[in-house]
């Protein structure tokens, strides 16, 4: 019979509305929108009836490995100064496909040696195509690829050095796993180091 | 599972002495064969030894020698490895015979080649331009054609470091000042006779007057900007009334020319360029560009990679069938209900590339000998939760509502037939050729990786209508997850990367071509390589531009209404057709 075909599929659509509801009840006392328990559930396989998260309000929580615009990493010193991780060393420049990264070296005015510490360094945002080669191939965990993907603007972003340094605490906090991977790494090497030296 | 062939060494120099010669050059392989006998020679692959899908024909440029070649790539449907074969032409007067009357899938690939290399092709139906427009001046592709603004050869770009002089690249390349005429061009004054030729390639006007009334055929526009061509796409069509007498595909409103850009590339950064080819698939297409390159620098895969290359080569091709289905349902009618709740599926499957890449579509995640990390804690839960519990379900969910919906059937069954000798004519892949009742997969009948581990059948329809499109991918998705069953089973522990990452990988001189099954067809990549850091030549082997080949004659004598039906069931993405 004509028609059976439509009233099927608005059964579905019904049956989706339903669920929604049957799940809130289930839900009866625990918060299922705004929380992250709630955002969480609904995007699990055992997901059922809304399905969506109402961006702003709610976020999808990210992945430790998810990329945006890169960042560089600085160590705090003693007085509380910056410093950059990068040595300059140029791979990231090297690598990054559509070659959005500059790097001026510096030197040193008496020797005319370069010195590890980049005199300036700029990105462009409006051409990075957050792949992520540069942190994953930079060989002292120097630049590494941001959370903080709200970046809509109306002027063109050209990021320089400033704009670019985030504290290693920041890295920590975005990236706990592979963060403490590397630490744990570099204090290895660092050991190593004085081990041979003696 | 396909018998394996008997090795038979082809001795084509014999069969053609004097003039087919093998090419001994060290890194190549394959035939070389005089341009004069290339219309005889490919009409004895076809009909003696039963090489009867061309796949993939494409050009390099050997500037500064006055030298071009087409290369052909030949493979039977029977299964095996495929046949090379190449023609050479000089470059100031590049012409060779056209194959169309033989392989008629050569069409849209011999017109792209005369597009971007400026090689003839004599006795081409209908030689225009395709992906570039009719005002442009010279062929891309060429070594010595370069873009307006020209930085380098080839990357990494000397300004770059350790004296970075910031460029915005507006400001170099401002807008008007980009582009250049062919000499005696006038862009004010310019009527745009590409349309005149286009016309002038669909059927004549005519008017019939069996019933008495006079009747003229009428040109219809569909697109560029059209809500089903899934992208910026068009189809210039003549009508009798509403049925379809002739049609024509217009595309590259998305061309940034891939292929330029990755001869420029050096090997790596070549990677998540793929990405954004089939953006949908961004997995498969890393899958075939590891592949292609690996096969030139000789390197092995760890297997616990391995097994998570096809975990998400097959979860791609479920998202890719989810939304290729959804899309599909969309050009039905059906308002975006199913493909909104195909969405969720696809969704999940997203997640899981955020988790292990970092991207929900520009996934980045192949490397030279592995991948670029292993999967963090946690993930293959979620595949197993995938594949076990929700994704069968759902898929028989779909099956359920949508597979005797009388709507669907009634627009699908028997629409937009392709015959099992047409498809392979017009050198169609992927569902779209096995739709049509041949049991061709790259999967099995050229396996690579380690599918051969793997139990799950290739699934084969007879009809060769819309239906049976539809009806195919959903059990595509059903063995797909089969597979992922396995794999979710079987992976072993152990690290994810042949060597060290480098990001300067030595690939040494020579030529490749790399294929896989990808979700839309044969995915094929053509690397030329003299042994630097960039590719010489860098060509993809797009299915969702080579099964357009075939949609016209799908076409012809359909209701214009079935047009965006017809597109939907070959489901295409803008992104690799125009590269
Ligand atoms: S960020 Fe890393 S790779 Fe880039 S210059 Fe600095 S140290 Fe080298
Ligand atoms: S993420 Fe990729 S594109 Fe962006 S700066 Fe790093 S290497 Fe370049």
């Amino acid at each position: 019979m004509y028609g059976t075909g439509i009233l099927k599929g608005l059964g579905v659509t019904l049956k989706h509305f339903v669920d929604t509801y049957i799940e809130d009840l289930r839900w009866l006392g625990r918060k299922r929108y705004g929380s992250p328990e709630g955002i969480a559930h609904r995007a699990s396989k055992g997901s059922r009836g809304i399905f969506t998260v109402q961006y702003p309000e709610e976020k999808v929580p990210l992945p430790e490995e998810f990329r945006f615009i890169p960042f560089l990493v600085y160590d705090e010193g003693q007085e509380g100064e910056k410093i950059l991780r990068c040595t300059s060393c140029g791979i990231c420049a090297k690598v990054c496909p559509p070659q959005c990264i500059w790097i001026v070296r510096t030197t040193d005015p008496s020797t005319g040696r370069p010195i590890p510490d980049p005199a300036e360094y700029y990105i462009d945002a409006d051409i990075c195509m957050n792949c992520g080669l540069c942190a994953e191939y930079c060989p002292f965990d120097a630049i590494k690829m941001d959370h903080n993907y709200e970046l809509a603007s109306y002027k063109r972003m050209v990021f320089d050095k400033e704009t670019l340094a985030k504290p290693a605490a920041y890295y920590e906090s975005i990236r706990p796993i592979n963060a403490t991977a590397e630490n744990a790494a570099r204090a290895a090497k660092v050991a190593a180091r004085a081990g041979k030296m003696e | 599972m396909t018998t394996p062939t008997p090795t038979q060494t082809l001795d084509l120099a014999a069969r053609f002495p004097g003039c087919v010669t093998p090419d001994e050059r060290p890194g190549y392989s394959g035939w070389i064969v005089p341009a004069n006998k290339l219309i005889e020679f490919a009409a004895a692959l076809r009909d003696e030894f039963g090489y009867d899908l061309l796949s993939s024909v494409t050009g390099v440029d050997y500037f500064p020698e006055d030298r071009m070649e087409v290369v052909y790539h030949a493979y039977k449907t029977t299964g095996g490895a495929g046949l090379v074969f190449r023609t050479q032409t000089p470059r100031t007067s590049a012409e060779v015979p056209s194959l169309v009357s033989l392989y008629p899938g050569v069409e849209l690939q011999e017109r792209e080649t005369w597009d971007l290399l400026g090689i003839k092709f004599n006795d081409h139906p209908d030689l225009r331009r395709i992906l570039m427009w009719e005002g442009f001046s010279g062929h891309p592709l060429r070594k010595d054609w370069h873009e307006a603004y020209f930085e380098e050869e080839g990357k990494p770009f000397k300004n770059r470091w350790p004296v970075g002089k910031i460029i915005q690249a507006e400001d170099v390349n401002p807008f008007n000042d980009n582009i250049a005429y062919p000499p005696g061009f006038d862009a004010k004054k310019w009527i745009p006779e590409g349309d005149a030729a286009l016309y002038g390639a669909l059927a004549k006007y005519e008017t019939s007057d069996e019933t008495g009334l006079n009747t003229d055929h009428i040109v219809v526009n569909m697109g560029p900007q059209h809500p089903s061509t899934h992208g910026v796409f068009r189809v210039a069509v003549i009508l009798d009334g509403e049925n379809i007498v002739s049609l024509k595909p217009v595309m590259g409103y998305l061309h940034r020319n891939h292929e330029k850009i990755g001869e420029r590339n050096t090997y790596l950064q070549n990677m998540p360029y793929t990405d954004r080819l089939d953006y949908l698939s961004s997995m498969s297409n890393n899958f075939g560009y590891a592949l292609a390159v690996e096969k030139l620098i000789n390197i092995a895969v760890p297997e616990r990679a391995d097994y998570i290359r096809i975990m998400m080569a097959e979860l791609t091709r479920i998202s890719n069938h989810c939304m290729a289905l959804g899309a599909l349902f969309n050009d039905l009618g059906t308002f975006f209900t199913p493909l909104i709740y195909l969405l969720e599926e696809r969704e999940l499957i997203l997640d899981i590339f955020e988790t292990v890449s970092g991207s929900r579509m520009m996934c980045n995640y192949f490397r030279f000998g592995g991948v670029a990390r292993d999967l963090p804690e946690g993930t293959l839960e979620k595949i197993r939760g995938l594949a076990f519990e929700r994704l069968p379900r759902k898929i028989d969910e779909v099956d359920r509502f949508l597979s005797e919906n009388e709507i669907v059937r009634a627009r699908c069954i028997g629409q937009g037939i392709l015959t099992a000798e047409d498809a392979i004519k017009y050198s169609a892949t992927g569902p779209l050729l096995r739709a049509s009742g041949v049991p061709y997969d790259i999967r099995r009948a050229d396996p690579y990786g380690i599918y051969d581990r793997f139990e799950f059948d290739v699934v084969v329809r007879q009809n060769g209508d819309i239906y049976d499109r539809y009806m195919l991918r959903l059990e595509e998705m059903r063995q797909s997850v089969r597979i992922i069953q396995q794999a979710v089973k079987g992976i072993p522990e152990g690290p994810i990367q042949t060597g060290k990452p480098q990001y300067q990988v030595r690939v040494p001189a020579g030529e490749v071509y790399g294929r896989i099954e990808g979700p839309k067809g044969e995915l094929g990549f053509y690397i030329l390589s003299t042994g630097k850091p960039n590719p010489w030549r860098y060509h993809v082997r797009a299915p969702s531009f080579i099964n357009l080949t075939a949609f016209g004659p799908m076409c012809i004598g359909q209701k214009i209404a079935d047009i965006v039906a017809i597109l939907g069931s070959i489901d295409i993405v803008l992104g690799e057709t125009d590269r």
